[in-house]
């Protein structure tokens, strides 16, 4: 126990001697929320909209200056002709146009109910959802605000037309992701280096020599990375919840606990990576190549699985980050508990044993 | 205090060791002499048992080194031929650290260290990158002999070191033997040879002599002579050109030249001076190891 914590010790050292790497580690994940909370929420101001509304009466009227004062929209042109709007959205003057029919508030009251389209340049599949979930509420706020004094008038539907990317299904849920790829980056990217940094200096020759236990090296090594992990994780989520106002619907614990098994996958696959790899650059390629990248474009972070061809969502699943993905998004955000999320949960688990197992096997406790 | 029988090690199809064999005393500073790529740190780490015997059986003590290794690992001290100290702790957080990987701490052995590192002691704040080379030497020395080890194996420890540091450092290895600790110490510089009880020479894989330094001198058995002139590089030709001698080598600022049968100056002066070789100086000489070495080299 003595020798185990000497270990920490000393690979605490080295972590705080190497300022410059854990300044990373800190700042990466504050910089990575700070990033895509201001990208996103900045980007979607001043929305270039067309706007066709032959019928021009009040309701219609209404809703655009309602559209206008969000700051979300900026009305670029009034157009007559639905024929103009692709060739505005090609040359980027417009990226949404919203299409009143003919009659609109006389028919909103005669039928109890009315629908705009709203057709959005998708080529941008962020952007497009946003903007489609912008309208949506606008025009519900209307109908709440405006109409619900008189019951009779029913509902405006706001029929969405995605252009270029019909099967749009996409989710910016960015605190979920990053928590998801910074964890990977620190456990398995991080232990990795810092266990081949032993070989490649000569001093897993010293390590194998001497009388230690090959888990205790290996555990010792890896626990000041769980916790520069864990705070990192707590890091993300208070700024989360400070600045972007991203919940944490379900139980705080059961995030920790899961996140804690997503860490035990990581470091289990980043111990793996350091015993098939013996210098640091090859750790590094390898951790990219087989981890990082899959991390974030396979996992659902960004593109989501549903819309990838099949052989990508089957390679998806080996992917311990997208039931991570799964699980975190449905704590936070939906509120779920256990008995819901045990089979990822259970699918996380056991890939943590396989490569435990697999990096037992593959240790070496000689020099070849 | 070890055993080394028919050892053979091969890298792929590179043979490192061929059936070397070799025993080491209770007690004894031994010396592995040989150049490099010899196969002196295959060896070393054999019996350290951080590398696999292909075939032949080693042991220190009573432990064999491949079933034992535990108990090798606990009881040996090992000096790497590289630094291996790690660069970012300072020189005292290495020599706690690895007394704690010992099980053992600072003080327990501290007076077996004590002349080395009281050497290093200023400096005990300083990270171990940024010490001088016979510095960092005699840190690893201090961190491979912390938990009192019965055997020392050292890997070319004084490779790359200042001849001041060098001399220093020998002279702690032969203060190990009031300690009873026995010491197996690798070299490419023949003239360490003088410094061990015994010494055994190596190349190629292949254990070529052990005894100790005086009887390696005295086994040479040719007639060595030693030669000076003005046009180095011609002289050697020269030399070789003449079938008088087994060997021609340069040694120092002098041409060695061995032969089975004695050959009077006279003579060779005559036939270089044939070759319009003059103003040369021709002596009988003393053998040292090195001439041994190359004497018995293929």
């Amino acid at each position: 126990m003595k020798k185990l914590i000497s270990i920490i010790q000393k690979e605490s050292l080295h972590i705080i001697r190497d300022w410059r790497t854990l300044m990373i580690l800190v700042m990466m994940p504050i910089a990575l929320v700070v990033i895509f909370g201001f990208a996103i929420s900045n980007e979607i101001r001043n929305i270039k909209t067309i706007v066709i509304d032959p019928s021009r009466d009040v309701h219609s009227q209404e809703l655009i200056r309602k559209m206008e004062a969000s700051n979300y929209f900026k009305i670029v042109a009034y157009e007559d002709h639905i024929e103009a709007v692709e060739g505005m959205f090609k040359r980027g003057k417009a990226h949404v146009a919203i299409v009143f029919p003919l009659n609109f508030g006389q028919d909103l009251i005669k039928n109890n109910g009315q629908s705009i389209q709203v057709i959005a340049d998708a080529s941008e599949p962020n952007n497009a959802s946003i903007i489609s979930s912008y309208i949506e509420g606008i025009v519900q706020t209307y109908q709440a605000d405006v109409l619900g004094k008189n019951p009779s008038l029913m509902s405006i539907i706001p029929e969405m037309r995605m252009l270029y990317n019909p099967g749009l299904k996409s989710v910016y849920l960015f605190v979920p992701g990053i928590i998801t790829i910074i964890l990977m980056l620190i456990c398995a990217l991080m232990t990795s280096l810092a266990l081949t940094r032993e070989k490649e200096f000569g001093n897993m020759e010293l390590l194998l020599a001497s009388p230690l236990n090959p888990a205790f090296v290996i555990l010792g090594k890896v626990i000041p990375y769980v916790a520069l992990s864990f705070i990192d994780l707590l890091l993300i989520l208070v700024l989360g919840d400070i600045v972007f106002d991203v919940p944490v619907r379900g139980s705080l614990a059961l995030l920790l606990g899961e996140s804690l098994l997503y860490i035990s996958t990581s470091l289990s696959l980043g111990i793996f990576i350091s015993t098939v790899t013996s210098t640091q650059q090859a750790a590094m390629i390898f951790s990219m190549i087989a981890l990082f990248l899959p991390t974030v474009l396979l996992s659902g972070f960004i593109f989501p699985i549903e819309s990838m061809p099949v052989i990508l969502q089957w390679v998806s699943h080996i992917i311990p980050a997208k039931w991570f993905i799964i699980i975190i998004k449905s704590v936070m955000l939906q509120g779920s508990s256990l008995d819901i999320l045990w089979k990822e949960t259970l699918i996380m688990g056991a890939m943590t044993v396989i490569f435990i197992m697999a990096s037992i096997k593959k240790f070496k406790i000689r020099l070849e | 205090m070890i055993q080394i029988e028919q050892i053979s090690k091969s890298y792929n199809a590179h043979a490192a060791l061929k059936q070397a064999s070799f025993k080491v005393d209770r007690g004894e500073l031994f010396g592995l002499i040989g150049p490099d790529g010899a196969g002196k740190t295959t060896l070393i780490r054999i019996l350290m048992t951080l590398l696999l015997p292909d075939s032949g059986k080693a042991h220190i003590g009573q432990w064999d080194v491949v079933k034992d290794y535990r108990k090798i690992r606990q009881h040996v001290g090992y000096m790497p031929g590289n630094f291996s100290l790690y660069r970012d702790l300072t020189v005292e957080e290495n020599l706690r650290f690895f007394a704690s990987v010992f099980g053992t701490n600072i003080k327990t052995h501290y007076h077996l260290i004590k002349p080395i590192y009281e050497q290093i002691e200023p400096f005990k704040n300083r990270r171990a990158e940024k010490l001088s080379g016979g510095m960092k030497q005699k840190l690893a020395l201090s961190c491979s002999l912390i938990h009192r080890p019965e055997l020392l194996l050292l890997d070319e420890p004084t490779t790359g070191v200042d001849a001041v540091s060098r001399q220093e450092f020998w002279q702690m290895l032969g203060t190990m033997k009031e300690h009873g600790i026995t010491v197996l110490v690798s070299t490419p510089y023949m003239e360490e040879a003088d410094l061990c009880d015994r010494v055994a020479l190596i190349q190629n894989g292949e254990i070529l002599e052990v005894a100790s330094p005086k009887n390696i001198v005295d086994h040479f058995s040719s007639h060595l002579y030693r030669i000076k002139g003005k046009e180095r590089l011609g002289l050697i030709n020269a030399l070789r050109s003449l079938s008088l001698f087994t060997k021609v080598y340069p040694f120092g600022e002098y041409i060695h030249c061995t032969s089975d049968e004695a050959v009077e100056p006279v003579v060779i002066s005559q036939q270089l001076g044939q070759l319009g070789m003059d103003e040369i100086v021709i002596e009988a000489a003393l053998p040292g190891i090195e001439d041994r070495f190359i004497e018995l080299m293929a």
